[in-house]
Formats: C-alpha cells, structure tokens, sequence
C-alpha cells in the first residue's frame, strides 16, 4: 500500500474528499457572511441561527406540508431569505449610523433568540431529515465509499458560490451594488434606491444561509445548536480570508475544509482547533487575511 | 347586620383550611433540585423528562403522604462542570435545596458531587455514567442509581465480542465519560480474548460531523467500532456510518451507550440491527409499562421514558421513603444520615422491581441487553427493542475497590 507520511494513501485521500465537503459548508456559510459584512459592514452574527433556521424550515415543509427536498432548495432560501428583509428592515437597519459593535451584539442576540425559539418549540433532540431517495446510495471510489450525497452537496455549494461570485464582479447590478457602498449618495443622485438594494443584499447573504442549511439537514440531524457550531469556524474563515472579500471566502472556507479533515488524520484532538492556528498565524502575517484589499 | 347565608358558609370553609395551612407552614418542607442538561447534547435523554420523572416520584408519594411538603425545582448546567458546581453551592447556600437529582455529564457530576459531600447533602445519580462516582470519588452522600460505563461495557461489550468482533476501533468523546467509556469495554475486549486496533478521540462538544472518524475507523479494519459516547453524537454517529456504506461487510456498529430517546430520533430505519444496554424498558414487564402509563401523559413531546429518566424517579421515590422514616428534620439535617438509611431500606418500585444499595453508594439494577427491531417487527408506537440477555445487578457493577473507595471497610 502506498504511504504519505506514515499514513496510508487511501486513508489520506479520504480525508482530504471529506474535508472537502465540510468545506462546501464552510465556504457557503463564510460567503453570505462576506457578502453582508462587504456591502453592508454588518458583522452578522446570526448567520449561524438562521442556517439553522433554513435547515428548520426544510424540515417543517417536509413534515407539514408534504414539499420534499428538490422544492425546499428553492423554497428555503426565499423564505429564509424574507425573514432577513424583516429583520434588516426592522431593527437592523437604524443600527447603519453608528459603531459596528451594535450590529454584531444586536446580531448575536438575535441568535440567542432564534435559536432559542426553536429549542423550545422542538427541543434540542435532532429531528431526523431523510436524503432524498434519488441521491441515496454512493459510490466506491477505490479509497472510499462517496455518498452520492455529499457529492451533491459539493458540486451545489461550488455553482452557488461561483454564481454569487460572478454577480458581484462580474454583472452591472453587482458593480452598482459595489459602487453604493464605496459612496452611497453618489449613486442615490444616479436614481439608484440604495435602502432598497441593500435589504436585497442582506437577504441574499442570508438566503445563502438558508440554502446551506437545506443542504446541512440530511447530514446533521436537524436541531437548534447546528448553527452554533458551524458560526465561530465560519467568522474564522472569513477573517481568514480576509474581510468581506468574496473570493476569499470561498477559497479559504474550501481550504480549511482540507486542512481540517488532514489534521483529523494526524492529530484528531486537534481537528477543531487547527482553523484557529491558522487564524492566528494569518493574523500575524497578514493582517487583512489572504484576500483582504488593502485600504 | 346581615351575614348571608353563602357568605356564612364560605367563611367556614376558609377557617376549615386555616389550620392546616399553619401545620403545613410548620413543617420543614424537603427540597429537591433536578441538574440537568435542558438544552445541550444530552438534554433529549434527561433534561425535562429527568424533571417530570423526578415529579412523577414526588406526587405519587405526597397523594400517599398528605402532611409531607416536598418541592421541586430544576435548572440546566449545559454540560459545564463550573456551572453545575456554581449552581449546586447557590442551591445550598440561598435556595435551601437538600437532594441533587439526575446530572448527566461525567465531568459535572464529578463536580457536583465534591459540592455535595462538602456541604453534607444527597447526590442522586441517575445520568452521569463515570463509575468513579462510587470509586476513586465515592462519597457517604452520593448514590449511583441507573447505570454506569463498567455496566454498558460489560454488557454490550462482552456480548460483541462473543458473536465474533474480536477486532475494535473506538470513536471516543474526549472527556472522562467517553475515556471510561471506551476503558470499560476495553477491559471485557481483552478478557473476551479480543483486541482493540486504535481509537479517536473528537472534541466534545462542537463535533457535529463524525465522516473522517468513521472513514478512519473503517480503514483499521476493524470488525467492530465502538461508540465511546451519547445523545446526538451518537445519532450523527450512526446516520453518517449508515451514508459511508461503513457498516458493510464485516464491520458492526456498537453504541455503548444509547437509550430509547435517540432510538427514536434516528428511526427504526437507520438504527435497527443496533444492540445496546439499559437498565429500564418501557415494555419490560407490567410494572414498566404501569409506570410509563402513569408519566406518558407529561413526558414533553410525549417521549417514552428511558432508563435515565426513569432512573430519576425510582431514586427519589426511595430519598422520600427514607426521610419520611426518618422524619423531615432529621432528613434535612444530615445528607449521610439519609443516604445511609436509604442503602439499609429495600428498594421497591415500579421502574427496578425490588433492588439493594451496595455500601459504596452503587445501586445494584439489572443491564438489559436489546437489540433494535426493524420497521417491520415494530408491532405499535414505541415498539423499539427486543431482550437479547440480562446480567445480574451484582455482575453488572464495577467490582466493590476497597482500595479506592474509603466507604468500603477492608
């Protein structure tokens, strides 16, 4: 059998598929958080609960209202998504004018909240979320069983963040948006509705988050602390990758994903801390993260 | 001056209940406090069904009792040892509570229990799973009531081995209770003449995706892995072993510690096949499913008990029997003089049968071995286990260690 440092090749290989995966996760979550805290300098800190509230709402499609997997791909994100029009409308927005500190504790209680709202209705027992029969089964690769699933998974996370990527650099309605938060009165006296395109921009991001948490349901059991886990890994990625920057986001949340998944090889005590080493190194080297702009 | 008639007669009824207000404001009244987890991983397995249990135990034995004043309260240490602690010493020192009941989480019931036999109180262990609780950390006021890692590893361990899986590899939660978990079965491995090939240990816990472990795991070789953990660990654990294809061939899944609770979170689906230990069951026996039918109705979200849970109730319902022989005052004043009354009582009830308490705190309860039905067999709601074996209470219990524990006298 062929070895990479003391490990078996196929073991090795294995991991890095999984971390992979994760990274899929990583990489969907830290995006909408980009993307928020880019055009909107919001550090939303319930990023997290309403992933989880995506997963949530898949579940209570399926289970009250007979709308399986395929629909609630589409469903979720704009359910989760209008929910974030509320929240920006309401209470986020007067927050703009002052300290971003506010918008991160407002964001955090909103967790507390939402999270709590859910452990109460359903408790924190996982709800059980079934893989939709068509992407059941897998397939062996030769150093590992792939489940059609989390394939899927991958290839799903990688077009929506080349999409988003693509509208926000590539496309006018992304170079608008961009130019509105370089100067927001200049593009107003374009007769552009700026309050308007951010709300839009906030329940975007938070859609995205909606979308991962579809996709987190028939691997996690459903249950009110999967946001909790994921946010601290995801704001490591994105600090990372340096701040609202979209494609680092993306690379980095992919990245760590792997790296994550290789350490769980050599050192599993390890496998959650390593993406805090790197934090901390990438802070020391490069204090603006791997993609950050320079002001 | 006119005095109506209902008025009349409602004033009597009113001086009627004065007197025995004042008797009952008289009598000290016992305090129970449930420490659970209400909200964390292993709040579906105690949380508020180890609270409504404990209740169960307290109005069953006050219709029995009128003039005995016993009160509940309860509280969520979310799985952290410094917060179970800091909670304990406020129940103590302000809230005037007597008895700690349930404590899921190793590492908190070992900190609660130094609380406990400090300010000479009752510690009634149902969910913690750590057999030093009645070993190296024994205590006069502490009883080890439903379980421990010994009793899961002895029977679900041994009995794995002796059907062929001789060869293991463990995915442990990396704190005491995963670490004695995994110590226990390794023990009956060995004396089975099997061998254990490795073992990872995750961080607990923020581990919500177990795929590398279990990949690795597969790729020892091994013919079984051992699940040295709980709750939705667990679960994810099993979920993810069934997407992986990792339970093919030769290789076994072995949760070593699993109750109904998360049997019916997964779904016969995915967890049919599984053998696991209790020392309750619903549909046991007539007292079980009498018991059950008297607590379903409060259970939250209508969930069966399991052992933890019912394990609550026993353990209270035998505190109150001892404090009412001994009399409240007597009860409140000394934990040990309690504890020590109730290790010479029988114990009786509807969730054990009849039991005994060994001198070193360990209550001596049958292990169960189950095994999950399929879909198919499931006959109704609930439906879940079918009995493989049974181990003695005496044989299931971590042998009496006189060297460590001081209560044992040599």
């Amino acid at each position: 059998m062929v070895m990479i440092f003391g490990v078996p090749a196929p073991l090795l290989l294995g991991q890095i598929l999984l971390g992979l995966i994760n990274g899929a996760f990583y990489a969907m979550l830290s995006l909408g958080l980009a993307v928020i805290f880019g055009m909107l300098n919001i550090i939303n800190f319930a990023h997290g609960a309403l992933f989880m509230t995506g997963a949530f709402v898949a579940w209570m499609l399926l289970h009250y209202a007979g709308i399986g997997f395929y629909p609630a791909l589409v469903l979720v994100p704009l359910i989760v998504g209008a929910l974030g029009v509320l929240l920006e409308r309401t209470i986020i927005a007067p927050l703009y004018k002052i300290d971003p500190i506010y918008g991160l504790l407002l964001t955090f209680g909103v967790a507390l909240v939402i999270e709590g709202l859910f452990r109460n209705g359903y408790g924190s027992a996982g709800l059980p979320y079934e893989i939709p029969a068509s992407l059941s089964g897998g397939a062996q690769l030769g150093f590992m069983f792939l489940p059609t699933y989390r394939g899927f998974v991958v290839l799903a996370a990688a077009i929506v963040c080349f999409a988003t990527w693509v509208t926000i650099e590539k496309t006018r309605l992304g170079a608008t948006l961009r130019a509105a938060t370089e100067n927001a009165l200049l593009v107003r006296a374009f007769g552009v509705n700026v309050p308007r395109m951010i709300t839009f921009t906030f329940a975007g991001g938070v859609a995205l988050a909606g979308f991962a948490g579809v996709l987190a349901a028939p691997i996690y059991t459903v249950n009110p602390d999967m946001g909790e886990n994921f946010i601290i890994v995801v704001f490591a990625v994105v600090v990372i990758g340096g701040m609202g920057s979209i494609l680092g986001s993306i690379v980095t949340g992919f990245a760590l994903g792997v790296i994550q998944g290789l350490t769980s090889v050599f050192y599993p005590e390890g496998a959650n801390m390593v993406i805090f080493l790197v934090m901390a190194f990438v802070l020391l080297v490069l204090p603006r993260g791997l993609f950050g702009k320079v002001a | 001056m006119m005095i109506s008639r209902r008025s009349l007669i409602g004033s009597a009824a009113l001086a009627a209940t004065l007197p025995r207000a004042a008797a009952r404001a008289a009598a000290p009244g016992i305090k129970l406090g449930v420490l659970t987890d209400m909200s964390g991983t292993y709040s579906a397995e105690t949380g508020k069904g180890s609270l409504t249990c404990t209740q169960q135990a307290v109005s069953e034995f006050m219709a029995a009792h009128p003039g005995f004043a016993v009160e509940v309260i309860s509280a969520d240490h979310q799985n952290k040892p410094d917060v179970g602690a800091t909670l304990a010493r406020q129940w103590f020192d302000r809230d005037g509570v007597d008895v700690i009941v349930d404590v899921p989480t190793s590492s908190v019931a070992l900190a609660v229990n130094t609380v406990v036999k400090e300010k000479n109180k009752v510690f009634l262990v149902s969910g913690a799973a750590t057999p030093d609780l009645t070993g190296k950390q024994c205590s006069p006021n502490t009883l080890h009531w439903t379980y421990d890692t010994y009793m899961l590893g002895r029977s679900t361990g041994e009995a794995m081995v002796k059907s062929g899986g001789d060869t293991w590899y463990f995915i442990t939660a990396d704190y005491v209770f995963g670490h004695d978990l995994q110590d226990s079965t390794t023990l009956f491995i060995k004396q089975g003449g099997g061998k254990v090939l490795g073992a990872s240990a995750y961080p607990f816990p923020a581990t919500t995706d177990f795929s590398s472990y279990l990949v690795r795991a597969k790729a020892s070789g091994a013919k079984v892995i051992g699940l040295a953990n709980a709750g939705t660990d667990t679960q994810n654990c099993v979920k993810q072993a069934h997407e992986f294809d990792i339970v093919s061939g030769q290789t076994r899944l072995a949760a070593l510690l699993m109750v109904i609770t998360d049997v019916h979170a997964l779904t016969l689906q995915a967890s049919h096949g599984l053998v696991l230990t209790e020392s309750f069951y619903w549909d046991l026996n007539d007292r079980t499913r009498a018991f059950t039918k008297r607590v379903l109705a409060k259970m939250p979200n209508g969930f069966y008990p399991n052992m933890i849970q019912a394990g609550c109730y026993s353990a209270t319902l035998h505190y109150l029997k001892a404090a009412a022989a001994m009399g409240a005052a007597a009860a409140k004043a000394s934990g040990a003089a309690v504890v020590e009354r109730m290790k010479k009582m029988p114990v009786e009830d509807d969730v054990f049968g009849a039991t005994t308490i060994r001198d070193d705190g360990r209550h001596l309860v049958p292990a169960y071995l189950f095994q999950v039905k399929t879909p198919a067999e499931s006959k109704g709601p609930w439906d879940y286990y079918t009995l493989v074996a049974t181990t003695s209470g005496a044989e299931a219990a971590p042998p009496v260690a006189s060297e460590h524990c001081a209560l044992i006298k040599s």
